[in-house]
């Protein structure tokens, strides 16, 4: 356990103010996808999705059976991944070299979601749901953070 | 101190996120209604229905509140037609109106459906109501095409126009909202099975078919 965690602290190397405001733009936006999904798990959980605002698009989207797997909402699993970019991100912001490829992984993972997602809404459903919408849009941020800074976890 | 902040950066994250998502599902979780059988409130006559089908004395009744222009209640209307055929005469069916002031049309539809009640079609109109609720709900004259509704039903319209704005239809929308106001609804769709309010988490065909079938084997006390 402590050779594990001697393990661990010698992966946190300096890193470069860039790279530090690059993750950290990505926590902040993992943080807001973060907030978007806890409130679609507790909407689901409460059965508020059937109300949804009284938006017939929101509720065809959000009140179908692509937005749960099982008894479980989509938009908890939509909780998880961002609170792993979220960890991942605040880890690598510090040094740690093998967090900045989870992170890389997880988000790459996420854009794949979001195409299959985008792709129900727009061709199987036929509505667009605005929280859906707006997760899309980080997901896209992040993945455009990604591309945009090649070659991240093989600098560190 | 520099190796153990990003650890408690994403624990204070962790428990920030697990406690606003508690303290969001409960404050909005509603807590489970019971509807008194006998009435016991001054809108006491609200507590029997004007809209009902199904034999008086089944075992279960199934009461909604609805409102014709709400999406969610559109999507159980066939559902709680297909339980009333699955279950006959186990089931007795009651529909209060609860047109939402939100919506445009909502309560337009209500009058138009309870009009028709007057003439005895009121089950007929509820279903071609919510069968058209696309239609209608972004309509900017409503009524003409309740009117087409009616026709097609093959009500009197001269009656039928004269009653939507008439105060029995009135009557009937004000009993409802005092049963919805003894409750303590305040959402559409909010069904209650045996007078116990179904859930939000179940508040779907299968959960409403679930407490059916939980009051249906529910032994008789004796």
């Amino acid at each position: 356990m402590a050779r594990k965690k001697q393990n661990q602290t010698s992966d946190a190397t300096p890193t470069s103010r860039g790279k530090v405001i690059f993750y950290t733009v990505a926590a902040l936006l993992a943080l807001a996808g973060l907030a978007e999904a806890i409130y679609l798990t507790v909407q689901a959980l409460t059965g508020e999705t059937l109300l949804c605002g009284g938006s017939p698009d929101c509720f065809k989207v959000l009140g179908s059976s692509y937005a749960r797997i099982g008894p479980m909402p989509l938009a908890s699993l939509g909780a998880l991944a961002y609170f792993s970019v979220f960890t991942f991100a605040v880890f690598s912001a510090f040094g740690y070299a093998r967090t900045q490829t989870f992170f890389r992984i997880t988000v790459w993972l996420m854009f794949a979601t979001t195409l299959w997602l985008l792709f129900v809404q727009a061709f199987l459903l036929h509505a667009f749901c605005r929280y859906c919408l707006f997760s899309a849009a980080l997901i896209f941020l992040l993945t455009g953070l990604v591309v945009a800074t090649p070659g991240q976890s093989r600098t560190s | 101190m520099n190796r153990s902040l990003p650890i408690i950066i994403v624990a204070i994250v962790a428990v920030v996120a697990i406690g606003s998502g508690v303290v969001l599902y409960r404050a909005k979780s509603q807590p489970v209604l019971t509807a008194p059988k006998e009435a016991s409130s001054p809108a006491g006559k609200a507590a029997e229905p004007i809209q009902s089908r199904g034999p008086a004395g089944a075992p279960v009744t199934l009461e909604e509140f609805g409102d014709f222009q709400c999406p969610p209640c559109g999507r159980f209307s066939e559902p709680i037609n297909e339980m009333a055929r699955a279950y006959k005469e186990k089931l007795r069916i009651v529909f209060r109106e609860m047109p939402l002031p939100m919506h445009q049309h909502a309560r337009l539809a209500a009058e138009a459906a309870e009009a028709a009640g007057l003439q005895n079609k009121f089950w007929q109109m509820h279903d071609l109501i919510y069968r058209e609720q696309a239609q209608w709900s972004t309509a900017t004259d409503a009524h003409v095409i309740f009117n087409s509704y009616a026709g097609v039903l093959g009500l009197d319209l001269t009656r039928f126009n004269k009653d939507m704005s008439g105060p029995q239809v009135q009557e009937r929308l004000a009993v409802d909202a005092a049963r919805a106001k003894e409750l303590g609804v305040t959402n559409t769709p909010t069904i209650f099975v045996n007078g116990t309010q179904v859930a939000g988490t179940s508040l779907n065909p299968g959960g409403v078919r679930a407490a059916i079938d939980a009051a249906l084997n529910q032994k008789p006390q004796k």
